[in-house]
């Protein structure tokens, strides 16, 4: 069984910082179809539409029929573990620094024979279920794990490259006054996170449970305004060595339904301040922030591993009523998502959440159903500890995702209604 | 089996086997080294380099060039040109383009050349590179390469017909004393079974002894009429039977045979003869676990008995069932594609009497196997024939 991940000792300051490898990331077009169920945590493979036969690896045309009909599809995870080993040799610098790695082949009870990474708790043989996660590269990698589960198996060292789980790790909360933040703060708290920075954009303002969280010794507030270039800078050059975690919780949503759209208004603050929070906030955090995780991408089992955006559904699709926030959701996501690119060399995750409405001050007129920040904290951990890096939380998100893809000019009608 | 009776091999023949000596490391290109084989040959030949009207190829390390452009860099203008990529099956795959060829009448000389260079970087680009489910379905997984796809099928056959490490070892042990005769095997030292025992794993159950050693070489042989070998005064190979076969039981959850067990029965039938009459047996060896799979996929034992066959001979040059006399990739070395040719030249060289330290006292009919290509996860060529010496 894994032994519980041991403390990270205190870093010598003199010793070298290891740097990121990350491991062999070439895939050819039909396998990226693995990495869109990866990143969102499915099971799928591919199935011919003629004859039924699932592949593996993917391919253009069926093994069995020559069909080209091959869709992506949800299919039983559970096959047989048939012939494992442990490679204490690689031909891959990014496997070298992780030896002994076991890997095994398995029988799919859906038909396809798959070599995997396979968990230290597997047994030689039997039964085992298997998942796709993503690995360092961001590409699709199938993991072996226990038919049921053990204690502590997210601790396995094969298993935390494919995940980025905050336990034992420090986590930088960028607004802490809010009531997402909170609900972040103390999920990570609960997830076993060392410590957590609590950023606070606003002194003079008192928020009780603010200060309830501060007395934990592993919460240290600090002042951070993301709109404040300086404040930034300030921050990360205090504590940037020490964030292994980034989950950007500040955010801005002003104005009642109806009053935020485009030709309701006759100016522009409503958008330029949303921008400044959401847009501009999230890259003046990445320059000051970034750097230091890139380094850190390997250093030791607590290594920087992912910053975690909380967009909104709306991101993908705008809700007119809301419309000026809206269009800064799309700018934030499409900073994420250069942003992922520009950290992928590094391995570090880049975690983006497309919640639903949010139950919050400035959603008070907004029907149900609604999420609790507690739920999106739930999901932002879940995610963490599963290795996904889109992921959307409630039914709304879920629902317009699902849309999207049948008919995204549905979306656009029904949303503007 | 197809109902139409197969072609005989008559009055085609196979001859001067050629070995360029291996090198761990080679700062020259794959075209040195087949330049060097196809140079080789001709001069052994004492034919001109125009009557050499066809010529095969097989090479990891020629890229980017072809076959083709290997023509023009060594000036040959062939009127018949194949490239077989089918690493370890090579050797016999070339042996039954070429002699089709020359039994039609497309080539009168047909050189058959593999080679690759070895130089410190290009075998981990050959197996990163190596196919489109390697790269997305099995390098990702540890890059362990061809150790750790063999380990798997060596767990599973371990597993289930219950050979143990000293089965393997018996093994190599018997092919490093065949590699002691040998003065081009790249491993010059006896190794004993406690030697073999003791290695450090590599790749569970794969340890040290159990990997071959990576090279550059190169090998070659030419095909031509009986008519002409007499001629030219060399002495020859006759070809009893071959067979290939690619991706055979794609239904076995993991490889524990190879495409011989699906026409062994046609490759005797074609020779008309049968495993007892076989003399020596030279089988592609990238590990040991694939020459027990060839022992009984070829009929030499039964399916799961290949570790009891182990244990009652002794597969040395004098020993009860003389076997990869040469050495073996596992002794020798493997020179990329060239390691699929090796054991079907050594097998030339014992049916022409010119096998050197590694003669055997008998040596009238044999069989050299080959096995190639692991694509995903087993090994995808198979193919073997059935060599006479001739009588000049
Ligand atoms: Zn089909």
């Amino acid at each position: 069984m894994t032994a519980p991940l041991a403390t990270p000792k205190k870093k010598n300051p003199v010793q070298r910082t290891r740097l990121a490898t990350l491991p062999p990331g070439a895939r050819s077009r039909s396998a990226l179809g693995l990495t869109r169920a990866a990143a969102e945590g499915r099971f799928e493979l591919q199935v011919c539409a003629d004859c039924a036969t699932v592949q593996y690896p993917p391919r253009e045309v069926c093994g069995h029929c020559l069909s080209e009909q091959l869709d992506w599809q949800t299919v039983d995870n559970h096959g047989e573990l048939i012939a494992t080993t442990t490679l204490r040799h690689s031909n891959d610098l990014y496997f070298r620094e992780r030896l002994p790695w076991r890997v095994g082949t398995v029988k799919m009870a859906a038909g396809p024979v798959v070599v995997a990474h396979v968990h230290e708790d597997c047994a030689a043989s039997g039964t085992v279920r298997l998942t796709l996660k993503l690995d360092r590269s961001g590409q699709a990698v199938l993991h072996a794990l226990p038919e049921q589960d053990t204690p502590n198996m997210n601790d396995a060292a094969q298993l935390r490259e494919s995940t980025c789980d905050p336990k034992h790790r420090r986590v930088l909360v960028t607004d802490g006054k809010s009531a997402m933040g909170i609900a972040v703060a103390r999920a990570m708290l609960d997830a076993g996170a060392a410590a957590v920075f609590l950023g606070d954009p606003t002194p003079w303002k008192t928020v009780a449970a603010y200060d309830t969280l501060i007395e934990d010794e592993r919460v240290q507030p600090v002042d951070l305004d993301v709109t404040d270039t300086d404040s930034v800078d300030r921050l990360a050059a205090s504590i940037g060595g020490k964030v292994d975690l980034l989950v950007n919780t500040a955010s801005y949503l002003r104005g009642n339904p109806g009053e935020g759209g485009i030709l309701g208004r006759k100016d522009v603050i409503l958008a330029r301040d949303a921008m400044e929070v959401n847009v501009l906030g999230l890259m003046r955090l990445a320059q000051a922030f970034g750097p230091g995780m890139r380094f850190r991408a390997a250093d030791g089992t607590n290594h920087a591993v992912a910053w975690v955006n909380i967009l909104s559904i709306h991101a993908l699709a705008p809700l007119p009523a809301r419309g000026a926030w809206s269009a800064s959701m799309a700018a934030a996501l499409s900073a994420a998502l250069t942003l992922r690119a520009e950290l992928a060399g590094t391995g570090v995750r880049v975690v983006n959440i497309f919640p639903g409405p949010i139950d919050e001050e400035w959603e008070q007129l907004t029907p149900p159903p609604k999420l609790s920040p507690a739920a999106v904290a739930k999901a932002i951990i879940h995610a963490l500890k599963d290795g996904v890096e889109d992921v959307y939380v409630g039914d709304i998100a879920e629902e317009i995702r699902a849309r999207l893809r049948e008919n995204h000019k549905a979306v656009e009608r029904e949303l503007g209604q | 089996m197809s109902a139409r009776p197969r072609l005989g091999y008559d009055g085609v023949v196979v001859n001067l086997p050629v070995t360029i000596p291996y090198a761990r490391y080679s700062t020259h290109s794959a075209h040195w080294w087949l330049g060097r084989a196809l140079g080789e040959l001709i001069r052994g030949s004492g034919l001109a380099k125009r009557d050499v009207d066809g010529v095969c190829v097989s090479s990891f390390t020629l890229g980017p060039d072809t076959a083709v452009g290997l023509m023009q860099h060594l000036g040959m203008s062939p009127r018949w040109l194949d490239h077989i990529p089918m690493g370890g099956a090579s050797g016999v795959v070339a042996l039954r383009r070429a002699a089709r060829a020359v039994q039609a009448g497309d080539a009168e000389v047909i050189a058959c050349i593999a080679g690759d260079t070895n130089q410190v970087d290009s075998f981990r680009n050959t197996v990163s590179q190596f196919s489109r489910f390697a790269q997305d379905a099995v390098y990702p997984y540890g890059a362990g390469g061809p150790n750790a796809s063999f380990a798997l099928l060596t767990d599973y056959y371990m597993q289930h017909y219950g050979a143990t490490r000293e089965d393997f070892g018996k093994l190599c042990v018997a092919q490093r004393d065949n590699a002691l005769k040998n003065p081009h095997a790249l491993m010059k030292k006896p190794l004993t079974l406690a030697q073999y025992l003791a290695a450090r794993s590599i790749t569970d159950p794969i340890h040290l002894f159990d990997c071959v050693m990576p090279c550059a070489g190169a090998e070659g042989y030419l095909v031509m009429t009986e008519d002409r070998a007499r001629a030219l005064k060399l002495p020859f190979t006759r070809i009893r039977s071959t067979i290939e076969r690619h991706n055979a039981f794609p239904e076995d959850p993991i490889q524990f045979r190879g495409g011989w067990a699906m026409d062994k029965d046609d490759l005797y039938a074609h020779a008309g003869t049968g495993p007892e009459e076989i003399d020596f047996l030279e089988t592609y060896d990238d590990y040991p676990v694939i020459n027990m799979m060839q022992f009984e996929d070829l009929g030499f034992c039964a399916k799961g008995e290949a570790a009891t066959f182990v244990r009652e001979h002794s597969f040395t040059l004098d020993g009860s069932f003389p076997f990869n006399t040469s050495g073996g990739q596992l002794s020798v070395g493997q020179a990329g594609a060239a390691g699929g040719y090796l054991g079907f030249v050594q097998a030339v060289r014992q049916l022409t009497g010119t096998a050197g330290a590694t003669q055997l006292a008998k040596a009238r009919l044999g069989m050299v196997s080959g096995f190639g290509m692991i694509n995903y996860d087993r090994g995808l060529c198979s193919g073997a024939a059935i060599l006479e010496r001739g009588q000049v």
